[in-house]
């Protein structure tokens, strides 16, 4: 136990090390920093100059790669190159609205998935359960944007044009402190993430639920007599969760991202827009900052869910 | 797809079984395939979409697609524009066409990057084992790690810093089409390094393997008569449902407004636009595009899943 668990702590070190130099490539190169300061007529070529060196732009890379990961490992992600904040607050300003909408939707989209995966593999090959399977294909083939606009345009647009009440586009200017208005302005959104993440979650329900009910020891559970309420309830969910939270535990991290399409058809202030609209600018000390906190999490959960598993089901031998 | 190779195979499978000799494994995967209606409907759907767009690319001039037209602008489906204009008055029904044919285009040149990459990657990792395979690994692992999007944005961005026009074929392209198929196909490969290294992992094992080695059998032998064909149902099973993917995310870089570049059409960034004016009702700019993208995803996903039924020769339970 002792051994995996420290080969696992020391690949995840690695890995992070080359998320790190991955990202810091990508975004350092990617677009000049200085670039909005080339039209600036208040700004002489030896300021733009000197406030390159200040700001350490001339250094070789290397270098600039690890003063910035010592920073970084301190906690202290820099400043944004265009709005002057902390990237470290910009943040703290973004995740609160973020975590709302991902957990609400993934609450939402949990029990969505898990009623209509258990109707799906109880009633397999009936009606309904044709029904559901068709819509997660055709949900599984979808782009979210799609859903978002329809949403958009049914629910805000011809609503209002027919005078009903209708939904807020994001468009608006709103205060999320509001209880009433947050709700309001979350409903499109959120109705559109669970769509899109249903239609994959409740075809996997449906097939982990059919593959447990297919075992001895659901067959062994039938031929004592108990009731298929019992069979299903107390024997094939059970065995058929373990899967699934594993999928859903791997899935909440990437939720600190937020949505980032989702977030900017419906102009949600979440962590998703706040990476678009500065990797639009090339303003890489918040990109990095987006970066580097995701996929922390990425990497931590993933040992998490794995060292859980292994507790878990007895059947996994460590070696 | 057509009934021709369908009737053909039922002819050799008939005379096969009437000598009594097995099938070879081309046949039975094709029977297989053949029996999967829903594949088969996939199958057909692409067939019909791929007809459509090279004969509405034979009789409609790309100038017809990309000219602007301001008296028309944003006008609704009529007998001169079938699919409606869009808000600079390109014609809906061309711009489908064409942006058809670039969707296509970048789905099939990213995936073969993809399968290139991961293949070497998972090959190469599995084979020389050791330190190389653990490097490879976490290289893989922190892909991955890094949220999709984020990650596209981040390298569309590097890559995309200076665009040039490129011609192909006699066809120009703005140098976009270039860049999305390069970063599409960079940042889809890592499932399919994993499941290469697995299979090739396994398959060393295998008795037959070391029967091979036994009898003499030299490197070459082994790799192209053993672990090709066993890994190839894996790898055409990969591409089938990575082109769905990479068709998918061009339509969401694209939408971002990352990817393909006006006046060059591609479904996604047709709805690029038609976010901004669906809040005034442009409904033909939004639906016609996504329809197009959920058929042409659904039916890719479909045949996807009845080839990989039929490669996995354990699923012969199913027929």
């Amino acid at each position: 136990m002792w051994t995996y668990l420290a080969r696992r702590l020391i690949q995840a070190f690695f890995t992070l090390l080359i998320i790190t130099i991955l990202c810091f490539i990508l975004t350092r190169l990617s677009a000049d920093p200085m670039a909005q300061y080339a039209t600036n007529p208040n700004m002489s070529g030896e300021d733009r100059a000197a406030l390159r060196a200040r700001l350490g732009l001339d250094d070789p890379m290397p270098v600039q790669y690890f003063r910035w990961l010592g920073m970084a490992v301190q906690g202290e992600l820099g400043k944004s190159f265009f709005s002057k904040q902390p990237v470290a607050l910009l943040i703290a300003q973004r995740l609160p609205m973020t975590l709302i909408l991902m957990v609400t939707a993934e609450i939402c989209t949990l029990l969505v998935a898990l009623t209509l995966g258990i109707i799906s593999a109880v009633k397999q090959y009936s009606f309904l359960d044709n029904l559901i399977t068709a819509f997660s294909f055709i949900g599984y083939s979808m782009p979210i944007f799609f859903i978002a606009l329809g949403l958009i345009l049914i629910f805000a647009v011809k609503f209002k044009q027919m005078g009903w009440p209708y939904m807020p586009t994001g468009a608006d200017i709103w205060d999320p402190k509001d209880l009433g208005q947050l709700v309001r302005h979350m409903v499109l959104p959120v109705s559109a993430l669970v769509i899109i993440t249903t239609a994959n979650y409740s075809r996997f329900i449906r097939s982990s639920i059919l593959e447990v009910l297919g075992m001895d020891y659901v067959r062994t559970a039938r031929a004592k007599g108990l009731t298929e309420r019992a069979v299903l309830y107390k024997h094939a969910l059970r065995n058929a969760a373990l899967p699934f939270v594993t999928i859903v535990g791997l899935d909440i991290p990437y939720l600190l991202g937020g949505a980032l399409v989702t977030e900017s058809v419906f102009a949600w202030p979440g962590m998703g827009r706040l990476f678009w609209e500065y990797a639009q600018r090339g303003d890489f000390p918040v990109v990095l900052g987006v970066l580097l906190i995701v996929s922390s999490a990425v990497v931590i959960f993933t040992i998490i869910t794995d060292i859980v598993y292994t507790f878990v089901d007895p059947r996994i031998r460590l070696s | 797809m057509s009934s021709e190779p369908s009737t053909s195979s039922n002819i050799a499978t008939l005379k096969v079984e009437s000598t009594g000799a097995a099938l070879t494994p081309g046949q039975l995967i094709w029977r297989r395939f053949r029996k999967h209606k829903m594949a088969l409907a996939g199958g057909i759907g692409i067939t019909l979409l791929v007809l459509f767009i090279i004969i509405g690319t034979i009789f409609i001039p790309v100038e017809k697609a990309n000219s602007v037209d301001l008296k028309a602008r944003l006008s609704p489906p009529s007998a001169e524009h079938w699919l409606g204009t869009d808000s600079t008055g390109r014609d809906g029904f061309s711009r489908i066409v064409y942006g058809g044919q670039i969707s296509l285009i970048v789905g099939i040149l990213s995936v073969i990057i993809a399968i290139s990459v991961g293949t070497l990657i998972g090959g190469v990792a599995a084979y020389y084992g050791g330190w190389v395979d653990a490097l490879l690994m976490r290289f893989t692992e922190a892909m991955l790690s890094i949220p999709a999007l984020f990650l596209l944005i981040v390298l569309g961005k590097y890559l995309g810093k200076d665009v040039q026009t490129i011609q192909v074929f006699g066809l120009t392209f703005s140098g976009s089409v270039g860049i999305v198929i390069l970063v599409i196909g960079l940042t889809s490969w890592m499932y399919l390094a994993r499941i290469v290294r697995a299979n090739v992992l396994s398959l060393k094992e295998m008795d037959y393997i070391s029967a091979a080695k036994s009898l003499g059998a030299s490197n070459a032998r082994i790799f192209l008569s053993h672990l090709v064909p066993n890994t190839l149902g894996i790898i055409i099973v990969s591409a089938t449902l990575g082109l769905a993917g990479a068709i998918l995310t061009e339509a969401y870089v694209s939408f971002l407004g990352l990817g393909v570049q006006p006046p060059t059409a591609s479904w996604g960034n047709m709805l690029t636009s038609a976010q901004s004016f669906i809040q005034r009702g442009a409904w033909w700019m939004w639906i016609f595009p996504s329809l197009f993208i959920i058929f042409t995803i659904l039916s890719i996903n479909l045949m996807g899943d009845g080839l990989r039924d039929a490669f996995d020769p354990h699923s012969s339970r199913h027929m």
